[in-house]
């Protein structure tokens, strides 16, 4: 009974985070039909920008609470991170709109690969601890355990996802959006300026991506420079699995395939007699994604679009 | 009727909430032309994507030439033998108008991956015979004279022309037209109703989709009139004319 | 008369380039030496690869992002049929073949359930796949070793037959063949044929319906085509042709380990047959020996390059280079997107595409 409240709590804390980042990757498709391959390498150098600026500050004796370091960090990651996510559209899609799919796709993949050997550039190729700054105490509860920085993780991604989910309903920046990922053309008539949407869009996808990329690096307590690569064939599976370019459906897949996979590696020896371990964990996140896409193409919370002949 | 080679019962198809279709029977005499029309968005092309296996519908009864092609994939309906065009034409654009033709050849052909790997010489024979009967079917429809253009290059009616053609590669019995006149000049119009009357001559029973009403009248044998995804009249052109039913579903659209 | 000599041409010119290829490994090992020599090997290995990858991505147009799953397959297949680990030394002409079947029966697992999909799902979807493999390849050395997990597969047999081997220095009189060389003819023979091969299904009843689906699949449907069949049938021998691939890649090297099977793998041999041409059989052929070639260049001349420069080591050569690879492909997508040498319709196509793009902007 622990051991399945405690996978569940650790695919809580994994879910938010995904959730997050597949937030990045449904609003661009949602937009402009397109994934970005590029994203993960956005979380990625969330992470690391924000671990330089508190190893920084702490190195230099800087004598604030561990949060207020990490909150300078992260103002620092933020920007950053939404200005290479502009860079990315305005470099890798906006030259390449109405170009045959591959093309963009290509450069996508082109920047991921250059964005990662940027990293290595700066931070090397080995791991980068997270100064321990933060506090590590533990929760308990029926048997299972949580740090409290786990709650804080949680509680902070709801709380982001809903102001998004307000901004995207409530404001007109949001539903300019809404108007241009109905009908890109119809939403320029309507004088929406598509191409500031669509940078909108990236730049907002980005500063969500730097957040969960400091995320992840406090609940592992490092970071890599190659961390963004699986970490974001996760988070786009979760879009797919709540249905991509639906913002509440990338919030509960992300949740949802957080627990799957939290729960999966917990019982997969027992489940498969001991012949697979927790080692095949990362392999729940593709096996769900190809079913998926093979049973429910259009994910949890998407509508089924019929092929137009 | 004397003998039908189409005949379908009691067809539905709904999208979502829409009912694209409801309860739509037709029955096509071989040998004839048959019009299908009715204002836009009346179900017209979507009973067409029904027939050809491209959507599946959700009730009824659809028997081909004896053969029942309820729920057939789109390559059985094919080899069962209807050809369609598209009303927004459907080339393979990167295609000469020739290899646009050739591909459909396929079904009447045989060649496999071995076959083109090894080119024996039935294979050869069989490649020349495929490149015979396009070359052929260019001249039938008369555009020989771009047989080694690309399809997207062509002019409107050269691609019309080019899809009635391909579509006749596959040797239909039925050959359907969705909207065939569209976007036409009356010179071009009057040239495609000449190939309509050609190719019925030559055993194709033809059912088309058109708006341009004197053509339909014109040409037709028997009509049968869709509005919204009913079928609210059929029969004969001038029956059909001076149905008050079909009378208010245009002038109501008329209106709007 | 005239046909007469310029089939006299075509014969001459076939010669000619019959014997430069003879000579090449010679030329290629005096000049520069015999690692350029393998590296040349490497680039023929690729350019099966890549025609194979060419198959499915190029002509049916199926974006499959997981391809060097069906090299891995190969490989694997020969080398733990011919190797010490299961203690079987099964012949080549057994081992690769095997190898090529397994790989297509995994093209047909991988394309049967993703029939439905297009474009970039597809290519998430395939991505995925590779990855379950290499997952696979790393975690199956217990509880029963089959792969020997991330240390890899060593000690595989070279290719042999009887007494001739091509896994040792060969003489014939006095002409010293090295094993570089050996594979050299081997894998340009291969390599040969699959360029036949390929180009012989391109212009076929089945490379026509390959096109029109990747044109237009309702279009190819409403024309009698069995989507499925044609699909399963391009990853079918597209896989096959990794297979084969993989099985020589093995034998070659020796040693096999789940790293040389990784996603930059796929993504270098989708860059071959993306910046080559997609679809244009000598496009993907010069994109293969383009992207082989080149990193090795770039390996052989950022380092002494910075130091001559700067007097040492600023960028770590291994780290500039994949830089360079990641730049170019986005610089060659935004400057030729169709590619280093298209084929004609492609490039039209492409700057078509541009052209409404612009259009549409202005
Ligand atoms: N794939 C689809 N998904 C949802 N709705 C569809 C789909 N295809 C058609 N429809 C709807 O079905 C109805 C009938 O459309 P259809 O294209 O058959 O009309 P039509 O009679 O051919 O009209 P037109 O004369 O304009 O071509 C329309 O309301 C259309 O929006
Ligand atoms: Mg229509």
């Amino acid at each position: 009974m622990d051991i399945f409240l405690q996978q569940i709590l650790n695919g809580l804390v994994l879910g938010s985070i995904y959730a997050l980042i597949a937030l990045g990757y449904t609003m661009v498709y949602g937009i402009m039909g397109l994934i970005n391959f590029a994203h993960g390498e956005v979380v990625m150098l969330g992470a690391m920008v924000t671990i330089t600026i508190v190893n920084a500050l702490v190195n230099a004796g800087v004598s604030l609470p561990g949060p207020v370091i990490l909150a300078i960090g992260l103002f620092v990651a933020i920007p950053a991170c939404m200005l290479v996510g502009f860079t990315i559209e305005r470099i890798a899609y906006r030259p390449l709109r109405g170009a045959p799919r591959l093309a963009p796709l290509i450069t996508a993949i082109g920047l991921s690969i250059s964005l990662q050997q940027i990293a290595i550039l700066i931070w090397g190729r080995n791991y980068i601890p997270f100064p321990p700054i933060l506090n590590q105490d533990v929760v308990t509860f029926f048997g299972a355990s949580i740090t409290k920085l786990q709650i804080f993780i949680i509680v902070l991604c709801l709380l982001i996802m809903t102001g998004l989910l307000v901004m995207v309903e409530k404001t007109k920046l949001g539903r300019a959006m809404r108007a241009t990922s109905q009908n890109p053309s119809v939403a320029s008539l309507m004088g929406v300026n598509v191409n500031s949407i669509i940078s909108a869009t990236f730049v907002i996808g980005s500063g969500l991506g730097a957040v969960a990329g400091v995320m992840v690096a406090t609940n592992y307590d490092q970071a890599h420079y190659y961390m963004g690569y699986l970490i974001g064939m996760k988070a786009f599976t979760a879009a797919v699995l709540g249905g991509i370019g639906n913002l509440g459906g990338a919030v509960l897949g992300g949740i949802l395939l957080g627990i799957i996979e939290s729960l999966g590696a917990g019982y997969i020896g027992d489940l498969t007699g001991g012949f697979l371990g927790s080692n095949y964990q990362d392999v729940f996140a593709f096996v769900v994604l190809i079913l998926v896409l093979i049973f429910r193409p259009s994910g949890l919370l998407g509508e089924k679009l019929a092929d137009r002949a | 009727m004397a003998d039908a080679l189409l005949k379908i019962e009691g067809i539905n198809k709904r999208f979502g909430g829409l009912q694209a279709l409801s309860a739509v029977s037709l029955e096509i005499p071989r040998g004839s032309i048959y019009g299908l029309i009715g204002p836009n968005g009346a179900g017209k092309t979507t009973l067409f994507n029904v027939l050809t296996g491209l959507y599946m519908p959700d009730e009824g009864t659809f028997t081909f030439d004896g053969q029942d092609l309820f729920r057939a994939k789109p390559h059985k309906v094919v080899a069962a033998g209807i050809a369609r065009t598209f009303q927004n034409i459907r080339l393979f654009s990167e295609m000469t108008a020739l290899e646009n033709v050739m591909v459909g050849r396929h079904i009447k052909s045989r060649a496999g991956a071995l076959g083109a790997v090894l080119r024996d010489p039935r294979t050869r024979a069989e490649e020349a015979a495929i490149r015979d009967k396009a070359w052929e079917l260019l001249e039938y429809v008369g555009i020989t004279d771009v047989a080694g253009e690309l399809a997207r290059n062509l002019s409107y009616g050269h691609q019309r022309r080019l899809e009635i053609a391909r579509a006749l590669a596959t040797e239909p019995k039925l050959l359907a037209l969705d909207e065939p006149a569209a976007g036409m000049n009356p010179r071009e119009t009057d040239d495609l109703r000449q190939l309509m009357a050609k190719v019925r001559d030559g055993g194709v029973t033809i059912l088309l989709i058109e708006h341009d009403v004197k053509l339909v009248m014109g040409l037709c044998d028997r009509i049968a009139v869709l509005d919204y995804g009913k079928r609210i009249a059929e029969g004969v052109p001038d029956a059909v004319r001076k149905d008050p039913k079909v009378i208010e579903a245009y002038l109501g659209v008329a209106h709007e | 008369m005239t046909t007469n000599t310029s089939t006299r041409g075509k014969m001459a010119l076939f010669i000619g380039c019959a014997v430069l290829m003879a000579v090449a490994p010679f030329v290629i090992g005096s000049v520069l030496g015999n690692s350029w020599v393998r590296i040349v090997d490497f680039a023929l290995l690729y350019i099966m690869l890549a025609l194979g990858l060419n198959i499915v991505v190029g002509f049916a147009g199926l974006l499959d992002m997981g391809y060097i799953a069906f090299y891995a397959v190969g490989a694997y297949t020969y080398a733990l049929l011919s190797s010490p680990q299961f203690g079987l030394h099964l012949p080549f002409y057994v081992t690769i073949p095997l190898g090529a079947i397994c790989a297509a029966c995994f093209g047909l697992l991988l394309g049967t359930p993703v029939l439905r999909l297009k474009g970039d799902y597809l290519a998430i979807v395939t991505l995925g796949f590779g990855e379950i493999i290499r997952i696979f390849m790393n975690n199956l050395n217990q509880p029963i070793n089959i792969t020997n997990g991330p240390q890899g597969v060593n000690l595989i047999d070279p290719i042999h037959l009887g007494d001739v081997t091509l896994g040792k220095t060969m003489q014939i009189g006095s002409l010293n063949l090295p094993v570089v060389y050996l594979h050299y003819y081997l894998f340009l023979i291969l390599s040969v044929l699959v360029v036949i091969l390929a180009s012989r299904l391109q212009h076929s009843r089945i490379g026509r319906a390959w096109v029109a689906l990747r044109e237009d699949d309702i279009a190819a449907a409403s024309m009698g085509i069995n989507i499925r069949n044609i699909k399963l049938l391009a990853f079918a021998l597209g896989a096959l042709s990794g297979g084969v691939a993989g099985g020589l890649f093995a034998s070659f090297q020796g040693f096999i380990s789940p790293e040389s099977f990784g996603l930059m793998e796929s993504i270098m041999i989708l860059a071959m047959v993306v910046l080559g041409g997609m679809g244009h059989i000598p496009g993907v052929v010069l994109g293969a020996v383009v992207l082989t070639v080149a990193p090795e260049i770039l390996r052989d001349t950022i380092g002494p390059l910075q130091m001559n420069t700067f007097g040492r080591m600023i960028v770590d050569p291994e780290n500039a280079r994949q830089l360079l690879f990641g730049l170019a492909l986005v610089v060659m997508m935004l400057v030729r997107p169709a590619g280093m040498w298209p084929s004609k319709r492609r490039a039209l196509e492409f700057s078509d595409a541009k052209a409404k793009a612009r259009a549409q902007k202005g």
